[in-house]
């Protein structure tokens, strides 16, 4: 296989077609492989509750592709198979209206809000405590630690507190609505994840500029507002978006998990959740997909922005 | 003659965990309005040390130094220089002109007169056509012409260059050289200029200021006896040589070519 893929990837080949298939090739393969063992996976992880199945009913002498079919088609099996997890994910989006409850859209919808809210919170405050890193060497000093104290406590023990604090403290004390409050006690999860990643770039990158770029802001007099943003602020443009692209994943990890205890009932993470009573295993996977091609989207979203912001800065194209 | 840089008894000491370095001493010098200086030296004989003192980004630890009459500092919130550092230090996000718009931004410059300025400075250091291009679409050379013109755009009396042209090839240097003695005579502004070269040092100046290391400290300085035009071919001429020779020897009596530590 590898000699057959090395010749078919050395023939000659020109146009954009060829081009794009010589690309994509090498994915597929890897692609086909991973399909492969998921298949043969599923057949040994679900065989024993087939022989049960077969044992109860009193079927005997199953041909064996009837039972690699059966393995492959469970109603709960211990390992979904791609076709079946797809089958859910296209039943519970195209086929069900966006507003309902039992549309994956719209449980993507609910986690996104919390994401992006979380997300902006997060950066904003993220760069703020950098800026304030940077320009302060008491401030360097006291916050850093905790900075870095904060994201050693396990978010999983963190955000039931942060849930059910933040949900009672919004409906009761600042009398918010109860879907608002929810979405801000997610966002403050999802923001406490990524402000991390955010402040710790931002502090390298707003300190990136050379001293000699500095210097030359010296000899012009610049006040320190002018250096700010004629010269750190652009410098760490790179640093930042590499950090939004690590914070809006985290950010995503963050709303799923506020989405976990307290009983949620919309969300991938309460869908994620109500799965798992359930052994709705399917229904588990179709959410897992839904939630991993929400954080692609994210990241190509923040990807797309850097593109952007990168060419309208003048950088070299790659 | 105006005196624009005056140094006197000047000295400046770094304290380290080694314990002290002495980069500059006991150094004495005078500067006129319209004088190409350069200070030539080996490396820590305290030539950068004394431009960036100049500049106030460096403090003396003794002795007085006044630039225009006043102190560094004050004369560097006057914007009285324009520094080139050995590299262009360009910002990568602007563009040439908005590089050499940005003294001018940050010292608040109408659209108008920013616009009137990068024009004439463009041409001064023969960019013109360049405007619109980034840094790293320049060779190095260009790339070094527009850090100068950033520090001419303002219009300050006094250059300020640190090895401007040590990292450059010696063609793209030669031609720097003679464009930067054109530049001097249509401006008019005081230079003061420092390198590794002796060629270099010797065909660009009015005054040559020799340094030598341990403690940093001013050995000779040679009035130049050169024509004020100065074709490249001057350099082959006896009086190139003998000065030349001069700077030579300041260099050895400074112990310049030992290589004790």
């Amino acid at each position: 296989m590898d000699c057959g893929l090395g010749i078919l990837m050395r023939r000659r080949c020109d146009g954009a077609v060829c081009n794009a298939m010589t690309r994509t090739f090498p994915i597929l393969i890897v692609l086909l492989a991973i399909v492969a063992v998921w298949y043969a996976a599923a057949i040994g992880m679900n065989a024993q509750w087939q022989n049960d199945v077969y044992r109860r009913g009193d079927i005997t002498n199953v041909p064996a592709t009837q039972f690699v079919f059966d393995t492959w088609n469970q109603d709960k099996p211990v390992l979904p198979t791609a076709h079946q997890v797809f089958g859910e994910l296209w039943n519970s989006t195209v086929l069900v209206a966006p507003n309902k409850p039992r549309s994956l859209l719209f449980h993507a919808w609910v986690t996104f809000s919390a994401t992006a809210l979380g997300f902006a919170m997060g950066s904003v405050l993220g760069i703020l405590l950098a800026v304030l890193i940077v320009h302060n060497e008491a401030m360097n000093r006291s916050l850093m630690p905790w900075i870095v104290a904060s994201q050693t406590i396990p978010i999983l023990a963190l955000a039931p507190l942060i849930v059910v604090i933040g949900f009672n403290v919004f409906t009761g004390t600042l009398g918010v609505p109860t879907d608002p409050a929810r979405l801000i006690s997610k966002a403050i999860i999802s923001a406490y994840l990524s402000f991390f990643p955010v402040a710790v770039g931002m502090v390298k990158g707003l300190r990136s500029p050379e001293a000699i770029q500095l210097d030359l802001m010296h000899t012009y007099n610049a006040s320190p507002s002018q250096t700010f943003w004629k010269l750190r602020w652009p410098a760490s443009v790179p640093f930042l978006f590499a950090s939004l692209k690590v914070g809006v994943a985290a950010s995503l990890v963050g709303a799923i998990v506020g989405e976990l205890p307290t009983g949620a009932v919309a969300g991938l993470g309460a869908r994620l959740l109500a799965g798992s009573y359930y052994s709705q295993t399917v229904q588990i996977w179709a959410a897992l997909v839904a939630a991993s091609i929400l954080a692609a989207v994210l990241v190509l979203a923040v990807a797309l922005v850097e593109r952007l912001v990168n060419k309208g800065m003048g950088a070299r194209p790659a | 003659m105006t005196t624009v840089v005056s140094a006197q008894n000047l000295g400046l000491t770094f304290k380290t965990n080694d314990g002290d370095v002495v980069a500059l001493s006991d150094v004495n010098l005078s500067i006129s309005k319209g004088e190409f200086v350069s200070f030539i030296g080996p490396s820590g004989c305290g030539k950068t040390t004394f431009l960036r003192t100049i500049a106030d980004l460096e403090r003396p630890t003794s002795g007085t130094l006044t630039i225009n009459g006043q102190t560094p500092e004050n004369a560097r919130k006057d914007r009285a220089y324009g520094y080139v550092f050995q590299a262009p230090a360009l910002y990568p996000w602007r563009t040439i002109e908005q590089n050499v718009a940005l003294p001018l931004e940050i010292m608040g410059y109408s659209q108008a007169q920013q616009a009137e300025r990068i024009r004439r400075t463009m041409e001064l250091v023969n960019l013109s056509g360049f405007e619109k291009k980034y840094p790293w679409q320049l060779s190095g050379g260009m790339q070094q012409r527009a850090s100068i013109a950033r520090a001419l755009a303002f219009d300050a009396d006094l250059l300020l260059m640190d090895e401007p042209f040590g990292a450059l090839d010696e063609i793209v240097r030669d031609h720097l050289n003679s464009e930067l003695l054109k530049l001097w005579a249509r401006t008019q502004k005081t230079i003061c200029f420092v390198t590794h070269s002796i060629p270099e040092a010797v065909y660009l100046s009015t005054k040559i200021v020799v340094m030598s290391p341990r403690p940093g400290r001013v050995t000779d300085v040679i009035e130049s006896t050169l024509p004020r035009e100065r074709p490249l071919d001057i350099r082959e001429t006896p009086e190139f040589l003998a000065i030349a020779a001069r700077v030579r020897d300041g260099l050895r009596a400074g112990h310049s070519y030992e290589e004790t530590v």
